[in-house]
């Protein structure tokens, strides 16, 4: 009888049934949604991350970044004297220069860092890399004309300007420049190149300490048109290429263009014994923030980053899409879920009301106060999961569409700190900007992935609705007391 | 067989019969718009099992107020009020909810079915606090329709009945749990001449069968066929049956 009273009640007022199950079912489909995007948003930034900061880590360490004015190293300064360059019959001198830098606006760590942070407890795994940018500087210069000669420029055709490069007088020149990352080739397992398939070739391992080998990121090597078995000048030293890696993401580079043992980067560059990033994994995803605060503790002088902090560093329309989610969509679905609510609790009051005298007679007949209280209870609750249902279908519906269409959101994530920008040049150097070593442009699609607690929650919240609303209509049916209840409408 | 409960009713002409109510010295107080009215004064009772008492008076008398108190709906300012050896002023409200579930049947003059339900379901309403089977309360209610003829609309909603027609499936779910007493608030308040008749017919019916009626009316054609009739002016009760 329960059961047949609550279904006919239902069924007997349709437009208060419908108008409440439709808001809770409005907001249920926009929690669902917001949190299937939430999550999508979630692992689009930690596919983007990835690609950078390979599979698994938890914090990175890097140096401290320089402050306006402090300069840094400057630009790649590049110095030819007479030797620097061949001259063929007609006296146009021809240049090349190769320069491995280190990071212009941030420091470097010392290399015993790495063994700091490994030392620390609750640390699973750390390596260190060295990232550097190799910039190669490429042209010829026209023979100087001597005094009264009016000789003519090159036709302009004949003059190239690429890259960041200008023209000189006659001549032309190029300025290329390509990332390189040096790596401990023994410890893979974390940093950037966790997070890669190898395409070609073999990848670095511990016998390749010492070696002047490279692993180069197949995008790189693409436009580079660079083969497994062919060489690369690296910072003036012919480095064998034995290897071809692409990221797991078929829509994003690797962390760098180039990946060398990080003996040889160090020998290269001629840094010496440092490192600019140590990647880190936790034991635990509970020990993050207590070695975060260890790490900072013991190295002083460098950032302590986690994905959190990290995930801030992911730009373009992505980071639009996780504040719009994470703003709009959650104060959206939290102001309609409370009007909802307030829907579902101001009708079932004003049904209360209106079936006064119904309630009134039901206790003239026998029914206890928990009888009654249980039929508007057992109603509200039976509305809300209506619109649980509904709005379960909805947002089901929903996360589809947004699942079917796939929107490809950009994202640009960086190492550090964003582009660099040179220090003041050298006499005679380039002070030019050059991007950092770690950064990684990519599409990323976005899914919205539905888990169980999504579907938990949407039922959880329908449930609860329809409680909160069947308990205020249960405490004022409760107070009626019968004799007033049929005198109000006798 | 019959849907009343009998069994305190007098053995033998001879025996007074037990009372079913007792009620010394009843009063109640409102407090109505920041004014107190007293509905009921220092009102003395007694009414016996098996009586068909009609309580008349003028509007604002204190009829229903006397009905709700009977019917242990409410509770008296001052005074007892017994219902057989139960005082309504002291019990609890679980105790005044079993009252009403098992002891008392009401009838109302706006016959308050609920209109989404068929006559069926409304009258079995009355049987939701007993805990009976489902056999037995189908058996129960079908019994009730019979009696008071309306076993054929069974399944009709009350929209689809006449005002006689639901003031008899209200008749029946006032019956349908087997109470002492049946309380009647204008029962025929709301129907014409053939329907009035048709329902005092199904009343005095059950009263023959020994179920004890108690009728607030405004009616005297109603008030003629009483056993006994009281007149309750100015929140007090005067017996004005003749020859009393």
């Amino acid at each position: 009888m329960y059961f047949t009273y609550l279904r006919r009640e239902l069924a007997g007022r349709k437009k208060q049934t419908i108008i409440v199950a439709a808001g809770l079912a409005i907001a249920i489909a926009l929690v669902i949604v917001v949190n299937s995007l939430s999550a999508g948003v979630r692992d689009a930034q930690a596919q983007a991350l990835e690609s950078v900061y390979g599979v698994g880590t938890d914090l990175t360490v890097t140096g401290a970044a320089f402050q306006p004015g402090d300069g840094g190293e400057g630009g790649p300064r590049f110095e030819f004297d007479e030797t620097g360059g061949t001259t063929d019959a007609e006296g146009t001198t021809n240049l090349s220069q190769s320069r491995l830098m280190t990071d212009m606006m941030r420091g470097t760590l010392d290399a015993a860092a790495l063994d700091t942070v490994a030392g620390v407890e609750g640390v699973a795994a750390a390596s260190g890399a060295l990232s550097l940018t190799n910039t190669t500087f490429s042209g010829e210069l026209p023979q100087r004309p001597t005094e009264g000669d009016t000789g003519q420029a090159p036709p302009q055709g004949e003059q190239t300007q690429q890259g960041g490069g200008g023209g000189f007088g006659g001549g032309a020149f190029d300025v290329d420049s390509f990332t390189v990352l040096g790596i401990d080739p023994a410890a893979t397992a974390v940093g950037p190149l966790s997070a890669v398939t190898l395409s070609d070739g073999r990848g670095l391992d511990a016998d390749d300490a010492g070696q002047n080998v490279a692993v180069l990121d197949a995008t790189y090597a693409a436009s580079a048109e660079v083969a497994v078995g062919d060489t690369i000048d690296v910072g003036g030293t012919e480095i064998e290429v034995v290897g071809i890696v692409a990221s797991t993401s078929s829509e994003a580079d690797t962390a760098a263009n180039v990946y060398i043992p990080l003996d040889v980067a160090q020998t290269i560059s001629g840094a010496g014994d440092v490192i600019s990033t140590v990647y880190v994994q936790a034991a635990s995803a509970g020990d993050i923030a207590a070695v975060q605060s260890v790490i900072a503790a013991e190295l002083p002088d460098a950032s302590v980053s986690s994905q959190a902090d990290l995930a801030a560093n992911v730009s373009g329309s992505l980071s639009s899409a996780s504040s719009l989610v994470s703003n709009l969509g959650t104060w959206l679905s939290l102001i309609v879920l409370a009007v909802a609510l307030a829907l579902a609790v101001l009708f079932t009051i004003s049904g209360v009301s209106r079936r006064t005298r119904e309630f009134g007679t039901l206790k003239a007949i026998g029914w206890s106060n928990g009888r009654v209280v249980g039929q508007v209870a057992g109603e509200s609750v039976v509305q809300g999961l209506i619109g649980g249902a509904a709005g379960l279908v909805i947002g089901l519906a929903g996360i589809g569409i947004i699942n079917l269409t796939s929107p490809t959101i950009a994202a640009a994530s960086t190492a550090q700190d964003g582009p660099g920008q040179g220090g003041p040049g050298g006499g005679g150097g380039f002070g030019g900007g050059f991007t950092q070593a770690a950064q990684a442009a990519q599409d990323v699609v976005l899914h919205a992935p539905l888990t169980i607690w999504v579907l938990v929650a949407a039922v959880g919240i329908a449930m609860l609705g329809g409680l909160v609303a069947g308990a205020f209509g249960g405490w004022r049916a409760a107070r009626l007391s019968p004799a007033e209840a049929l005198r109000s409408v006798g | 067989m019959t849907l009343t409960d009998t069994t305190n009713e007098p053995q033998s002409p001879d025996a007074a019969p037990a009372p079913i109510f007792r009620l010394e010295g009843v009063t109640r107080t409102y407090q109505q718009k920041g004014r107190i009215v007293k509905a009921l004064t220092g009102v003395e009772l007694e009414i016996a099992a098996g009586e068909f008492v009609t309580i008349q008076g003028p509007t604002g008398g204190g009829k229903s107020t006397l009905l709700q108190l009977l019917g242990a709906l409410d509770r008296p300012s001052a005074g007892v009020v017994l219902l057989g050896g139960t005082d309504i002023a002291q019990a609890s409200d679980a105790q005044l909810g079993r009252l009403r579930a098992t002891e008392i049947g009401f009838v109302f003059q706006g016959f308050n079915l609920i209109p989404t339900l068929t006559a069926h379901e409304n009258v079995d309403m009355a049987l939701e606090p007993l805990g009976l089977s489902k056999e037995e309360r189908a058996a129960r209610v079908t019994e009730a329709l019979v009696h008071v003829g309306l076993d054929d609309r069974a399944d009709h909603r009350p929209g689809e009945l006449s005002g006689g027609q639901q003031q008899r499936v209200a008749i029946a779910r006032a019956i349908v749990k087997r109470p002492r007493v049946l309380l009647a608030d204008e029962p025929t308040g709301n129907l014409d001449e053939s329907m009035r008749d048709e329902i005092l017919a199904v009343l005095e019916k059950l009263n023959a069968e020994g179920l004890t009626l108690i009728v607030v009316t405004h009616d005297s054609a109603v008030a003629r066929r009483a056993s006994r009739r009281l007149r309750l002016e100015k929140g007090t009760v005067r017996d004005i049956t003749r020859g009393r």
